[in-house]
């Protein structure tokens, strides 16, 4: 079947099979390989993109299903060279170790930021609690959203600089 | 190096607001201290490189066929149906390996082990073939057309009854064998221990079960084979722990030859121990671009991970502990029972069959320990030393402080008070444990009064004498362990026969930047960070100026890899070590720029000058000019700026910390709730503040899941019962606290820098926190003992007064 979305703001078309996920079609038809795929269950949201600005786990999502809509990965959240607060506040708190949940655990925090710019930790807890980390123990986690939270336009600032 | 004298001490709690210091050019800073991580900025980015991102040119994709029974005959396999499949290129059966002496290979531990089934089944989950098709779904989709008629036989599934005589046999195909004993153990001394018991005042015995549990990194494992036909070259991308010795192990096994095996382990998404083990997929990968002359990938799912690859733990411990009537600790057994599964797959070293159980006197003074362990052969996945476990540690460390608590309660005793009275003094440092092994260093009591502080202990007591008499149940858990970590020194310890060294060459570049390659393999560690600022503590070459390079066995030295957190310890001393030999260097060069003596010159980080007179020296940038450059250089120095070594550790590194726990366990539900957690640490000399939190933060993490939710069980047909990520439970954001962590710094004597491991300890201290912390809330209930995980349902049945089901 033939499906058309816009992939991080760009348009993209395909013809594929009906059944593929759409964490496949992004990791094998486009070559998007920073969303990652870690259960079969929909357990663990290594995959989770925005979808609409929603984040969703992708391996739960037909691509077909995605068609006529807007999906964004890791590799829109760098928008233009400019990093996103909430990939700086990764770096800054060490909110990754191995970096495989990495990707979903910013989407989903930058959707909670678009909703909820000053979540409290609880609401941070509870929108990162459908994905599993292995390596960080979600204390950092949450310290980069609470970062990212406070600094939106000095983290935009700061790269813009260098 | 010493141990330093004065009391260094601290906790780390919460955000960091502190200035960047790695943000600002102006502060370059140079060797140990927090520093932002150099991997950071591409995975931010979605920019990381894991096995299955790579994709190469003509790549077919490999799926197994899984048993979905635990042990049965092959009558028979039929594959035509799933070769006449579309997009299908081959489908491989053990049948197909025999000829190539590939159906079986060696495990890490002498035993053998099946790559794809030739006889029978042995486990639930176990590869039977293996099929090769053009993209991932049409290899899926074959499984499905393979035919094959299994003929059933009784599994062999609970290990207490593995030994007896009509036990159904999990190995025939071992020539002469007639039961499922794999080995025994023993450290200590029986007839001493047997005496100080016989004489005690008080005797406690309790039954300890450390049930299986896995790693289950979010990266399952998997692999890229592209094997070259016309130059014979085989270059194998791999989630590896250690790919040196994967080469060196794949070299024996398939008969290739070392120098034409490359392995590349990219990024990994988490090991834990995992991906320590050569697993059939590697190998089925490697066969199957043989056979079709293209590059294969098998990246295995989530349930072939949970049911197939290295579990951990498994051990049935008896401990039984004498002691005065007023809590002097006298003496300790452990009488263990170990399941290995199908094949005895353990990753230990040569000599030490259980790990380093020998670690089961934990941090006390007794008169005389004995340990036992037994290994016995089951119907379920082998394995066994994963899972951030340091070699036994973890199973050795829950054991003793299981047994400490236990006694405590029956002295009636404080925990806290019973642990001081006994620990090690630091002045009884080199210790002989009694068991085999001389610990290191440590200031146990500094520490453990420091962690009290920290978690305010007196007032917990008396928050929790509120709550009790309210009727409510609050528990205070307290863990104080020791590992052994850095396996190890090459004499004692080895795997298959490769001592357990690593290797580290350092080159200085003409214009000062720098690179170090080194055998170990980070799986999220931050070994690019923490060696580059090991590197930079020694020499002064800003962290950002060093490349490290890992992971790679075309451009790294020989070394063993990283597990049982042994990257700072050995290789860490290998880095430490190549930087002073190239330093010694460099002021032999200094010195003839300065003309003047090598003895006449002091070093400062970064700089070589003439002592007496600063104004008068050379920096290291210019002393690697120099030495690529023109002028005439001493007599036996090469003109560059390089060195390597191999780094033989002479002893493990004793980390050791004190954790404690508090619980709030649900009346109506048997819910337990961690509501605080304090950690501190003792790893010796602290490279990188920041990595280390988060290396602690993720092992408390992983005792909440095995003290409360992880457990692989089986049924008694032995149907695995936690193969995916519905039934296998791992904490997420909601069930942990956000976490205390302290620290205290006694280095290592023997360690090139004082650094002792830390990846592990967490994992190691924190589930006996955690138990022990639920046992106290259910005091008032009269329970003193329940095993892991603590579910709902698990600590309902002992707040009943019924027994825990055991697992």
């Amino acid at each position: 079947m033939h499906v058309t979305m816009t992939v991080n703001g760009e348009e993209v078309e395909r013809d594929i099979e009906p059944r593929v996920l759409l964490v496949h079609f992004l990791r094998e038809n486009l070559g998007l390989t920073g969303t990652h795929w870690g259960c079969d269950t929909s357990n663990c949201g290594t995959c989770v993109v925005q979808l609409d600005g929603q984040p969703v786990k992708s391996c739960t999502v037909l691509a077909a299903m995605a068609d006529g809509h807007a999906v964004r990965t890791v590799e829109g959240l760098d928008a233009g060279g400019t990093l996103d607060p909430v990939q700086q506040g990764f770096m800054v708190e060490h909110g990754l170790q191995c970096g495989f949940c990495t990707p979903g655990m910013m989407l989903t925090a930058r959707a909670l930021l678009d909703e909820n710019p000053n979540p409290t930790e609880t609401e941070i807890r509870e929108a990162i609690s459908g994905q599993i980390c292995r390596c960080t123990g979600y204390a950092t986690i949450v310290r980069a959203i609470q970062w990212a939270a406070e600094h939106p336009a000095e983290a935009v600032e700061k790269v813009a600089q260098s | 190096m010493t141990i330093v004298d004065e009391p260094r001490t601290g906790s780390e709690h919460g955000r960091h607001h502190d200035h960047n210091p790695a943000a600002d050019d102006a502060a370059r800073p140079v060797g140990f201290g927090r520093l932002q991580r150099k991997e950071d900025p591409r995975f931010i980015r979605g920019q990381g490189n894991y096995v299955d991102d790579i994709v190469l040119p003509g790549m077919l994709h490999g799926a197994i066929l899984r048993a979905p029974v635990a042990h049965a005959r092959i009558v028979s396999i039929d594959t035509s149906e799933a070769l006449a499949r579309p997009g299908v290129r081959a489908v491989i059966t053990g049948k197909d390996l025999e000829p190539l002496n590939l159906a079986w290979i060696p495990t890490l531990s002498y035993d053998v082990q099946s790559v794809l089934v030739t006889d029978k089944v042995r486990f639930q989950g176990q590869e039977v073939a293996f099929v090769i098709a053009d993209d991932r779904y049409a290899a899926r989709d074959a499984l499905e057309s393979i035919e094959v008629d299994y003929e059933m036989l009784p599994p062999m599934i609970d290990a207490r009854r593995a030994l007896d005589p009509d036990a159904p046999l999990v190995r025939d195909e071992m020539e002469g064998r007639t039961d499922n004993f794999i080995n025994d153990w023993e450290c200590g001394d029986k007839a001493a221990t047997d005496a100080v018991f016989a004489n005690a005042d008080v005797v406690v015995r309790q039954e300890i079960v450390y049930p299986r549990v896995h790693p289950a990194p979010m990266e399952t494992c998997g692999a890229v084979a592209d094997f070259n036909p016309v130059s014979g070259d085989l270059t194998l991308y791999e989630t590896s722990q250690a790919p040196h010795a994967h080469r060196t192990v794949i070299a024996m096994v398939a008969g290739l030859p070392e120098h034409k095996i490359h392995i590349i382990s990219p990024d990994i998404g988490g090991g834990f121990g995992n991906k320590v083990g050569i697993y059939p997929g590697y190998v089925l990968a490697i066969v199957g671009s043989i056979v079709t002359g293209k590059p294969v990938k098998w990246m295995e799912d989530r349930s072939e991970n949970l049911m197939s690859t290295s579990f951990a733990r498994d051990y049935i411990m008896q401990g039984e502990i004498a002691a005065t009537k007023d809590g002097r600790l006298l003496g300790l057994r452990a009488d263990v029972l170990a399941d290995l599964g199908a094949f005895n797959g353990t990753a230990q070293p040569t000599k030490y069959p259980a790990g380093f159980f020998n670690l089961f006197p934990g941090s006390y003074t007794w008169e005389a320990v004995h340990g036992k362990v037994t290994s016995v052969y089951t119907n379920k996945a082998p394995g066994g030393v994963a899972y951030a476990c340091s070699f036994r540690v973890t199973e050795a460390s829950y054991f003793v402080e299981r047994m400490i608590d236990r006694l405590a309660i029956e002295l009636d005793m404080d925990p806290a008070e019973l642990r001081l009275k006994n620990f090690i003094a630091t002045e009884q440092f080199p210790y002989d444990n009694k068991a085999g092994f001389e610990y290191d260093s440590g200031q146990y009591e500094m520490t453990m009064r420091h962690a009290m502080q920290l978690a305010g202990y007196e007032d917990l007591r008396r928050e929790q004498a509120e709550k009790r008499a309210r009727g409510e149940l609050m528990g205070i858990g307290i863990s104080f362990f020791t590992e052994g970590v850095g396996a190890g020194p090459r004499k004692h310890m080895d795997i298959l026969g490769l001592g357990m060294a690593d290797g580290a060459e350092l080159r200085i570049h003409p214009t000062g930047k720098a690179v170090v390659r080194i055998s170990v393999q980070s799986q999220g560690q931050a070994h690019e960070t923490t060696f580059a600022q090991i590197v930079s503590e020694e020499i002064g070459i800003p962290p950002e100026d060093i490349e490290v390079v890992h992971g790679d066995t075309d451009r790294t030295p020989f070394g063993l890899g990283t597990y049982g957190s042994r990257s700072t310890p050995v290789s860490g001393g290998a880095v430490a070590l190549v930087t002073r030999k190239v330093r010694d260097k460099a002021r032999l060069i200094a010195a003839a720029m300065l003309e003047t003596r090598p003895e006449d010159l002091e070093w400062e980080k970064g700089r070589w000058f003439v002592k007496g007179d600063p104004t008068a020296g050379k920096t290291i940038q210019e002393i690697a000019l120099a030495a690529h450059g023109t002028m005439e250089l001493p007599e036996g120095v090469d003109g560059n700026l390089d060195a390597e070594v191999t780094y033989d550790p002479p002893n493990l590194t004793f980390s050791y910390g004190a954790y404690f726990c508090v619980t709030d366990i649900d009346k109506g539900t048997g819910k337990v709730t961690v509501r605080r957690f304090v950690a501190v640490d003792d790893c010796g000399t602290r490279i990188n503040p920041m990595v280390i939190e988060g290396q602690v933060h993720g092992g408390l993490t992983d005792g909440v899941g095995m003290a409360l939710m992880e457990i692989i069980e089986f049924d008694s047909d032995g149907n695995c019962l936690g193969g995916t990520f519905m039934d296998y439970l791992i904490p997420t954001a909601m069930e942990v606290p956000d976490w205390e962590t302290g620290f205290t710094v006694t280095p290592s004597p023997h360690h090139p820098i004082g650094a002792k491991g830390i990846g592990e300890s967490a994992t190691v201290g924190s589930p006996a926190a955690i138990v022990n912390s639920v046992i106290d809330a259910l005091r008032p209930l009269g329970v003193t003992a329940i095993d892991m995980p603590c579910t709902p349902s698990r600590v309902w049945d002992a707040m009943q007064g019924r027994p825990t089901a055991p697992v």
